[in-house]
């Protein structure tokens, strides 16, 4: 009887066991997240969309989760990673209460101790597969910063993650000033979602937007935004460029 | 099913430029503040340049997690260095561990280019321009990053930088004063800024001389 000699891989130097342990793509992804800070804190807001690859397979995601006393952390890409980054810092904020101290991990500590963990990850060549929004307000500092899945970091005024940065930014770069009121924060993060729910594939209508104070976190219930179709630019499309999609 | 390749790169071009120019009793490092992937701007407001030592100021472009990563380990490497010998590490001194750090990671390299610029023990100006694998060479003034093609033969011209092969060996330290050194900073930066995309946003000066260390910003284009 003759069996198929397994085949070898070209390059064995770990071997194929530990290369199937590493993440080559993500599975179930959330899309972008948009976040800016306002005169009471930060606001951020993301849609509860679950998607895998083309499909949109869950529809009440909850993508931003309040960290510790003082910070708001929002995800998009991989799901199941940033359920795991949840568990790191669920034991993080853990073991920083058990100090009993008095003292408490602010927005910065964690967004460094969020960049130390996804550049270790990338380093290992096994990251994780998130873009990640650390906003938060302790002792009077507003702090918003984001980090990539290979450990790219920065805090700016405002931030967005995927599409975000193409569609949001750009909005945010314009209209953001200094002092927003909390109605004016959410009319422009509104306007950033709507744009973003045109002409982002993996977009849905069912967000999510989070606030961050002095006084602590709330997120309000799932809603929808108004959309207009009628647009005469929707309508016909081709008109300026026939034979075009 | 054959082995899948990895469809994702650890590295990433961060980009921006970086300068540094040695005088007789002083050093500019300069380097722009915008922060960008691929043709997006992450941020315009981030500052490549970090205060290794007293006298010591490092500017780097490339890979920003690496960036920071070099940062934190050669700052973490200082401050063990204070506790052992009650000082502060020298230019030259930190240049070498530098060097060293960068080849450590010879086959997983630090993706970052930078310049060290300070004062030597005499106090007289000095920089190191490093590639991102650790060789590096003491210079009277050096350029690196995105913009670094298009600065550094300006620079060149401007200070008339003598032959490395003629001996006896000539110092490359420039003649000019700290204020024309500066300006020549800023001339370098804004034409940088009109051809290089990856340049512009802002301009963060740090110069360092017998007074201390001070810091000026200019703005640069925004396109």
């Amino acid at each position: 009887m003759n069996f198929m000699a397994s085949k070898q891989p070209e390059n064995s130097l770990l071997g194929p066991e530990s290369d199937s342990q590493r993440t080559l793509y993500p599975y179930v992804t959330g899309t972008s997240v948009v976040a800016l800070k306002y005169k009471d804190g930060i606001l951020m807001a993301a849609d509860m969309g679950g998607s895998y690859g083309s499909t949109l397979r869950y529809k009440n995601v909850e993508r931003m989760k309040a960290i510790g006393k003082h910070s708001l952390l929002g995800a998009s890409g991989e799901i199941s990673d940033f359920q795991e980054i949840l568990r790191y810092l669920d034991e993080l904020i853990l073991y920083d209460n058990m100090w009993d101290d008095g003292n408490s991990l602010g927005p910065k500590e964690v967004h460094n101790y969020l960049t130390r963990v996804m550049y270790n990850r990338r380093n290992k060549f096994n990251p994780l597969w998130n873009s990640l929004v650390l906003g938060g307000i302790k002792n009077g500092q507003k702090y918003l910063g984001t980090v990539s899945m290979i450990g790219v970091n920065f805090e700016d005024n405002h931030v967005a993650t995927g599409f975000g940065n193409h569609l949001a930014r750009p909005i945010l770069r314009q209209e953001w000033h200094e002092n927003l009121s909390f109605e004016d924060g959410v009319r422009l993060l509104e306007k950033c979602m709507r744009v973003l729910l045109y002409r982002d594939r993996s977009a849905i209508n069912k967000l999510q937007i989070a606030k961050i104070t002095e006084e602590g976190m709330t997120i309000s219930q799932p809603y929808s935004l108004k959309t207009y179709w009628e647009f005469s630019a929707f309508e016909n499309p081709t008109q300026g460029a026939v034979g075009s999609w | 099913m054959p082995k899948q390749q990895a469809n994702w790169s650890p590295y990433d071009n961060n980009g921006g430029s970086c300068v540094a120019v040695a005088g007789a009793d002083y050093c500019v490092i300069a380097a722009d503040t915008r922060m960008s992937t691929g043709y997006i701007i992450l941020t315009r407001d981030y500052s490549k340049i970090c205060k290794l030592a007293d006298k010591c100021v490092m500017a780097s472009s490339g890979f920003q997690a690496d960036v920071k990563a070099l940062q934190k380990h050669l700052a973490a490497r200082h401050l063990i260095y204070q506790h052992q010998h009650s000082k502060q590490m020298s230019c030259p001194a930190m240049a070498q561990l530098l060097s060293n750090t960068l080849y450590y990671k010879r086959f997983f390299p630090y993706y970052s280019f930078n310049v060290l610029g300070g004062l030597d023990n005499e106090g007289k100006g000095c920089v190191f321009t490093y590639d991102a694998v650790g060789s590096y060479e003491k210079v009277g003034y050096s350029s690196q990053g995105s913009g670094s093609t298009l600065i550094m033969p300006f620079l060149d011209n401007q200070l008339k930088s003598p032959s490395p092969l003629l001996l006896p060996v000539q110092d490359a330290v420039t003649p000019l004063a700290e204020a024309e050194a500066v300006d020549l900073v800023k001339t370098v930066f804004a034409s940088a800024s009109e051809r290089d995309i990856y340049t512009g946003d802002k301009l963060e000066i740090v110069v360092i001389n017998a007074d201390g260390i001070r810091r000026e910003y200019m703005d640069l284009r925004k396109d």
